[in-house]
């Protein structure tokens, strides 16, 4: 659907930037595409339900996190409730990584980055990195004896890495900031993209055996 | 019903679509998850163990504790060999000409012996005469007098024995060491010497790389590791106190640590840390990487996962 | 839950039971996701 602002006479596109960004939004993803109510029918294994399961874990996870951010890095030591919301924090994590996991297996045989869908898949691979450290300074952030041991641990591989200088995981304050602020929002954002990502290019068609040789990078 | 499916790409061969309800799907999985994820925290909690302190530290095994100060006043301890960021006594890890640690230089700067040791003795030594002249008669000695004393006191605290709290070792021609180290002993089981090696002079601090370091040179707090499998031999990545699971993710990482060259080579970590950013490159860079990005074809799982579409394309 | 857990030590491989047991629910659901037919699939086909 074009925009109000119409291309004049001579076919000149409008000189409104928030029309062409509307306009190349609308043509890239349709809001049928954003949220259709119709699938392929190949879409009919219970692996696809993997990634929506991800996300419901880590939607659980930022929710008993940001209680126990309000309460304060001590709470959870000292309160059965808090004990709680810690508990459910340690298990969303848990069931978070079991279903990313599960998740990347079915998607790599799948090879789901057919059909240039490279960038969801490289996203993805970003987002499970980053994952990787937001759990780790969360270990460090439980101010308890795993903290200190996976602080001393760690310090080796990232001095030598010559990153320790800059991220000292001795430091409580740093590596506290980073887990509740700077990571989550990383995630929350490259989830956004994964997911507008995923809606743009559609669902993957099943692997065809008698597709001829690839054309391009992306096709297997 | 059969519907035109249309992508940025243009419209492709019809492909027959079914009813599919995302929000419903998404309000399913999360409720599932909420279900799952409070039954486990209700039925098994989480792990807490609790810090270990330089006190309890002191107080359960003050010989541990009084070998690892007279080390650091030695400067054999581990910190005090690291190099950077903590000081310069050591290269770092290198891998040729590649020399990250050193690169990044000493930004965290730990002087194991007056910071853990002289310093904390310094504040202690307020009203205690005894101490005064302990401290001045050992900072005024040739560095190979303090070597003798230190070599000597250190060889002793094989053999020592702890009556009431103090350590006892033979005597010997230690100088004015033993006073040293049990009045900081003393000064750690009070509880003091945790303040005393957090505040460094400021009111607010999240700062835990003195005491930390401090306990790291000791064998108390891995000796607690070990028993929970923590250790980087161990697999201790992977694991968790308690019967909790741990990070089973990091399978990968710490793999590389059981054997060799990686177990037993100076730079292991550097090794590993180059080794693992080449591996999550590699996974970021399948759809591209011939090989790694054929194996889905050859392995037959996408069978499963489609095998509706392959019984109805070869129906037809 | 606090006590430390059990072991299994095959080779150089050192894994705790509570991680093997996770790893081991990760490839039965894998497996089984692979299998199980979807709800009312029938009705859709």
């Amino acid at each position: 659907m074009r925009s109000t602002n119409a291309p004049g006479p001579m076919g000149e596109r409008s000189s409104s930037w928030t029309a062409r960004a509307r306009d190349e939004m609308a043509e890239r993803l349709p809001m049928a595409n954003l949220l259709p109510d119709r699938q392929p029918y190949y879409v009919g294994s219970w692996v696809y339900v993997f990634g929506v399961v991800t996300i419901a874990a880590l939607v659980l996870t930022v929710l008993s996190g940001v209680i126990l951010a309000i309460a304060g890095p001590d709470w959870w030591h000292f309160s059965s409730i808090g004990r709680f919301f810690n508990s459910v924090h340690f298990w969303s994590v848990q069931v978070l990584f079991v279903f990313m996991v599960l998740h990347l297996w079915g998607q790599y045989f799948m090879a789901s980055w057919r059909g240039g869908r490279a960038t969801t898949w490289m996203i993805g691979v970003v987002i499970f990195a980053i994952s990787i450290g937001a759990a780790f300074t969360g270990y460090l952030s439980q101010q308890n004896f795993a903290s200190q041991w996976i602080g001393v641990s760690a310090k080796d591989a990232l001095n030598a890495a010559g990153l320790g200088a800059f991220f000292n995981v001795l430091n409580f304050g740093q590596m506290y900031g980073i887990h509740v602020m700077l990571l989550p929002a990383a995630i929350i954002v490259l989830v956004a993209l994964h997911i507008v990502w995923v809606r743009m290019k559609g669902v993957v068609r099943p692997i065809e055996s008698s597709r001829p040789a690839s054309r391009s990078t992306s096709e297997v | 019903m059969s519907k035109k499916h249309t992508t940025p790409q243009g419209p492709v061969s019809t492909i027959r679509t079914v009813p599919y309800d995302l929000l419903k799907e998404v309000a399913i999985a999360m409720v599932a998850c909420l279900v799952l994820v409070i039954v486990l925290a209700a039925a098994l909690s989480s792990p807490d163990v609790p810090s270990v302190t330089i006190q309890s530290w002191a107080q359960a095994d003050p010989v541990d504790f009084t070998t690892t100060a007279a080390n650091e006043l030695a400067g054999s301890t581990a910190s005090a060999g690291y190099g950077a960021p903590y000081n310069t006594t050591d290269a770092g890890q290198t891998l040729g000409p590649i020399a990250p640690s050193k690169w990044a230089g000493v930004r965290q700067p730990v002087d194991g012996a007056n910071d853990f040791v002289i310093n904390p003795l310094k504040h202690a030594s307020v009203g205690d005469s005894q101490l005064t002249t302990a401290l001045t008669g050992f900072q005024a000695a040739a560095d190979s007098q303090k070597t003798a004393w230190l070599t000597a006191y250190t060889k002793a605290l094989g053999d020592a024995k702890v009556q009431e709290g103090k350590v006892v070792v033979v005597p010997g021609d230690y100088g004015s060491v033993p006073i040293l180290m049990d009045r900081l002993l003393a000064v750690a089981r009070s509880g003091g010497l945790d303040g005393l090696l957090l505040s460094s002079g400021h009111f607010y601090q999240t700062d835990f790389t003195k005491p930390l370091l401090f306990m790291a040179d000791g064998s108390y707090l891995s000796g607690l590791a070990a028993q929970q499998h923590l250790s980087g031999s161990q697999w201790g990545m992977m694991n968790e106190t308690g019967q909790y699971p741990g990070q089973s993710w990091l399978w990968l990482y710490t793999v590389w640590y059981q054997i060799p060259p990686f177990n037993t080579a100076p730079n292991g970590d550097l090794l590993v840390i180059i080794l693992m950013g080449l591996l999550t490159l590699a996974l970021l860079l399948v759809p591209f990487i011939p090989g790694l990005r054929h194996i889905p074809r050859l392995v037959p799982i996408y069978r499963l996962v489609w095998r509706r579409y392959y019984r109805e394309s070869a129906g037809r | 839950m606090d006590t430390p857990a059990g072991y299994l030590h095959w080779g150089f491989i050192l894994i705790s039971i509570p991680n093997l047991l996770l790893i081991g629910l990760m490839i039965v659901l894998f497996a089984l996701a692979l299998v199980v037919p979807l709800p009312g699939e029938k009705e859709k086909s």
